[in-house]
């Protein structure tokens, strides 16, 4: 998640205090992650440092979050490539999963027994998103899918792995 | 937490291809189980086996405290009719019947009467989304409509197992998630144990807990029986 541009693309919405904002993005992508008020003011410095968003007004009498803070035409811009540019495909070559197999088969070490730990691991957090799916509202559903499906891949991979341990055990000890 | 349902080291084979190897599994009263595994596993016959549809080589089923493996075609058959309900992949409604029908059949195959089966069977559609479509017959339903009546049908009789074999496998993902959702749901409701074969992750974790079968056997060294 790019904290950045998603408040960004929240001021492009329409302008908004730095409690607003807050508020806004732990409602739609926070999920169980607030962000932080500091990290809130120190993106919005850089981000009125870079000049995509300015500081239309300050309250009379109202402290610092009083501010209100409007999007730029560059800001709108960035916001506007962002949202038409996919995100790079990653390959996943490289991940824990990958290195702990190939690790365990190097050292030797039990990776069906690692394997069905992980199938596990996975099926409960599945479990878990399921159960947000079932009483949550369409925001925690959609939330939910996007997890369950990358889980699903993951789920994946460890049975096709799973079925082709021992060719790799040959391969990554010769 | 009382077992409803149990294998223990049941074996099957298919003439000389070994289906089953001694594979044991305990599922509590009112726990929804997925049991998971590769084509070829073992998983629907395991299935066929706990049900009494399939009767082991070796080892034993029980169900809520008795053995049932060693008992006749007939009272199995009973057992089976009484007790359990059965969800498939293709929902396999009887095409000549309307659909208030096929979800009263097995009522009616109890003895209960035509009318009072047919009303307990109307009420089966309000519950699960169906209301207005008692008298379409199956070729006029839809995939999920028609997968919804078949888990009516499979529930109307208040089984004390609901054994469900990939009852997503012929639905989209969104469909295939209504229909886990109201199988749960009405299963919970009522106290219904469900076995739920599934090759699909995300169909499993609508269940309490899944055990993987590989090679005839069964993967969840926690719970196996004793």
């Amino acid at each position: 998640m790019s904290v950045p541009l998603t408040l960004l693309g929240l001021l492009e919405q329409e302008p908004r205090h730095g409690y607003d904002l807050k508020r806004d993005y732990d409602t739609f992508f926070g999920r169980g992650k607030p962000l932080p008020y500091g990290q809130v003011y120190s993106t919005l410095s850089r981000l009125a440092r870079d000049g995509k968003v300015v500081i239309s007004e300050v309250e009379a009498g109202a402290g610092p979050d009083r501010k209100r803070y409007v999007i730029t035409d560059r800001g709108a811009t960035e916001v506007d490539q962002w949202l038409t540019q996919p995100v790079e495909p990653e390959p996943h070559l490289q991940t824990v999963l990958f290195a702990k197999v190939v690790l365990a088969l190097m050292l030797d070490r039990p990776a069906e027994d690692y394997l069905d730990t992980q199938r596990r691991a996975h099926l409960q957090r599945m479990r878990e998103l399921t159960e947000v799916k079932r009483t949550g509202g369409l925001v925690d559903a959609l939330l939910a899918d996007h997890g369950l499906y990358h889980l699903e891949a993951d789920l994946r991979w460890i049975e096709t792995t799973g079925a082709r341990l021992d060719a790799l055990r040959r391969t990554v000890r010769p | 937490m009382t077992t409803m349902i149990e294998a223990r080291n049941v074996e099957f084979s298919f003439g000389s291809t070994p289906a089953l190897r001694g594979a044991s599994l305990a599922i509590d009263a009112g726990e929804i189980v997925a049991v998971m595994g590769p084509s070829g596993s073992g998983k629907s016959t395991l299935l066929h086996c706990l049900a009494g549809i399939l009767v082991p080589d070796a080892g034993e089923i029980h169900f809520d405290g008795a053995r049932i493996d060693a008992r006749s075609e007939q009272e199995r058959s009973a057992l089976r009719r009484e007790r359990f309900g059965f969800v498939f992949q293709f929902g396999q409604l009887v095409p000549e019947l309307t659909a208030a029908e096929n979800v009263a059949l097995p009522l009616l195959l109890g003895g209960v009467r035509r009318a009072e089966a047919l009303r307990t069977a109307h009420g089966w559609f309000d519950r699960l989304g169906l209301a207005g479509l008692e008298h379409r017959r199956s070729g006029e339903l839809s995939g999920g409509q028609a997968q919804r009546v078949a888990l009516a049908r499979g529930l109307v009789a208040g089984p004390r197992v609901l054994f469900a074999d990939e009852p997503t496998g012929a639905l989209d993902s969104l469909t295939g998630e209504q229909v886990m959702d109201l199988l749960v749901t009405a299963a919970r409701e009522q106290g219904t144990t469900v076995v739920l074969v599934t090759h699909e992750p995300r169909v499993a974790a609508y269940a309490d807990r899944e055990v993987i079968v590989r090679d005839g056997r069964i993967n969840a060294p926690d719970r196996v029986a004793s």
